[in-house]
């Protein structure tokens, strides 16, 4: 099965984690994961005035590339991006002035009406692999591992393009389940992780940073799954500060949910890349028999 | 001026205009925290600034009933300058100093939970992006690329850097 996929810039540099373990857990359950050609950063957000379209362009472009290079779908892995790309698409099928506008800029591409559907790695999972295939793939099951879902914003918001109907929420769960884990869930799975102001209001960030890293500790998580790799900054790399602030009574170790598919796949480390984790991920999992170790830390 | 008895919109209502020459709200301006009483009448009303951050936003800002709800859901309403709330109703009001002084739709992470929860329906993180954008288009920035520390730039991820520059530069 071919299927045309979007990486964005961030998994090719500071999440080839998130990547990799994906790519190489397609390889494994015989799905072809096409990276589309000549793509282009996405713009990471949405603009959101009303007279700001210029910033439309360079995520209607990728989804021309899909459409061009004959994808009715385009798989996206990062959160980000899956949001970006998705409503520039609705905007694309549903307004028809700005549709005019844009395609009329872009002269030099074919015209787009929002023929290809972007859709989030997790609901591939779903709806195309299945729970049930997945089950049966599983060589080395999480063995009840107590897993807590962040979704953060940008799967679930706005309502027009959540990857699950309002008051869903059960997709992670649902592949936690399939991997063989217990999903824990907890109040802040949706709450905003601070997101790009860790770099503007750091303060402000930290805060619900701890809050959701408590809320998550406190419902009993051993680990933390997300995916987002501005997500994964904010919720693991800040843990040391916060711990060492106070915020946080003590650290929980982050995963890409790709990460934890990879080892459930019986994948080696290579695939599941978790040297490129915070201390202490890789020796969570190790203390529970995953083989998730190569040689050296990058 | 408006004659005393024309007909003002503000905050959803229509008020007679000499009501609005009075000083009505205690508001608290500028996050100071305390209550200070303000004047508002058609002198002070930016009628314009209602209509830009209007037009931008596509939200209409008259419906906003004060319930405080988008605060409540609001990540980063505890560092907030002003809460989101008194913004729609300074917004209403046409207190264009006061909205374009605050720091809060600066310290916005654009996450949309005030706008999921809404019960008036109103997309605030538009509203909050229309009143960025009215002083970041004065060519204003709040964060300079080149200041970052390399460091930081090493650390964070690309989309981390691009959203934050999409939104708080000009
Ligand atoms: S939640 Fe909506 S109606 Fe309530 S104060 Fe905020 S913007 Fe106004
Ligand atoms: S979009 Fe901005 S104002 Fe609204 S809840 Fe998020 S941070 Fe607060």
């Amino acid at each position: 099965m071919k299927v045309s996929y979007y990486p964005g810039c961030t998994l090719k540099t500071k999440a080839k984690n998130l990547e990799d373990a994906a790519v190489s857990s397609m390889a494994a359950l015989g799905v072809d994961f096409q990276e589309l050609q000549r793509w282009n950063c996405c713009g990471a957000v949405h603009s959101l005035a009303d007279d700001d379209l210029i910033h439309h362009v360079a995520p209607v472009r990728d989804l021309v590339r899909a459409m061009d290079q004959g994808s009715r779908q385009v798989v996206t892995l990062c959160s980000m991006c899956y949001n970006t790309l998705a409503r520039a698409n609705l905007l694309m099928r549903n307004d028809e002035v700005k549709r005019k506008t844009i395609n009329d800029f872009m002269s030099e591409e074919t015209d787009y009406h929002g023929e290809v559907e972007v859709v989030h790695f997790l609901n591939f999972l779903r709806d195309t692999v299945g729970w049930d295939t997945l089950r049966s793939r599983v060589k080395a099951s999480l063995n009840g591992m107590k897993v807590a879902s962040y979704y953060g914003c940008t799967l679930v918001r706005p309502a027009d393009v959540a990857i699950e109907p309002a008051g869903g929420g059960k997709v992670m769960n649902e592949f936690i389940d399939a991997l063989g884990g217990s999903p824990v869930d907890f109040a802040a799975s949706t709450v905003c992780c601070g997101s790009y102001q860790i770099l503007a209001h750091p303060e402000a960030a930290l805060e619900v940073i701890g809050r959701i890293i408590e809320s998550a500790s406190s419902a009993g998580a051993e680990a933390l799954i997300l995916s987002c790799p501005l997500c994964e900054y904010n919720l693991a790399k800040k843990q040391a500060e916060l711990v060492s602030s106070g915020k946080i009574s003590k650290k929980l170790p982050v995963y890409y949910f790709t990460q934890l598919l990879a080892i459930a796949l019986g994948l080696g480390p290579e695939a599941s890349r978790l040297d490129l984790n915070e201390a202490g991920s890789v020796e969570f999992l190790k203390a529970k028999n995953f083989p998730v170790e190569s040689g050296a830390r990058a | 001026m408006l004659p005393e008895t024309a007909p003002v919109r503000a905050c959803g209502l229509v008020y007679p205009a000499r009501a609005l020459t009075e000083p009505l709200c205690f508001l608290n301006v500028k996050g100071k925290r305390k209550n200070m009483p303000i004047e508002i009448s058609e002198k002070t009303i930016k009628h314009e600034f209602i209509e830009k951050v209007s037009q931008l936003s596509g939200q209409d800002i008259f419906k906003c009933f004060q319930c405080g709800t988008c605060g409540g859901a609001c990540p980063m309403s505890g560092q907030m300058e002003t809460l989101p709330r008194r913004i729609m109703r300074m917004a209403q009001l046409g207190m264009e100093e006061n909205v374009s002084g605050s720091e809060t739709s600066f310290t916005c992470a654009s996450c949309h939970t005030c706008s999921a929860n809404c019960p008036r329906g109103i997309d605030l993180a538009r509203v909050m992006e229309a009143v960025r954008l009215l002083t970041l288009r004065k060519n204003v920035n709040k964060i300079n690329p080149s200041k970052v520390p390399a460091e930081t730039v090493r650390e964070l991820p690309q989309i981390a850097l691009v959203s934050c520059f999409r939104k708080l530069t000009s």
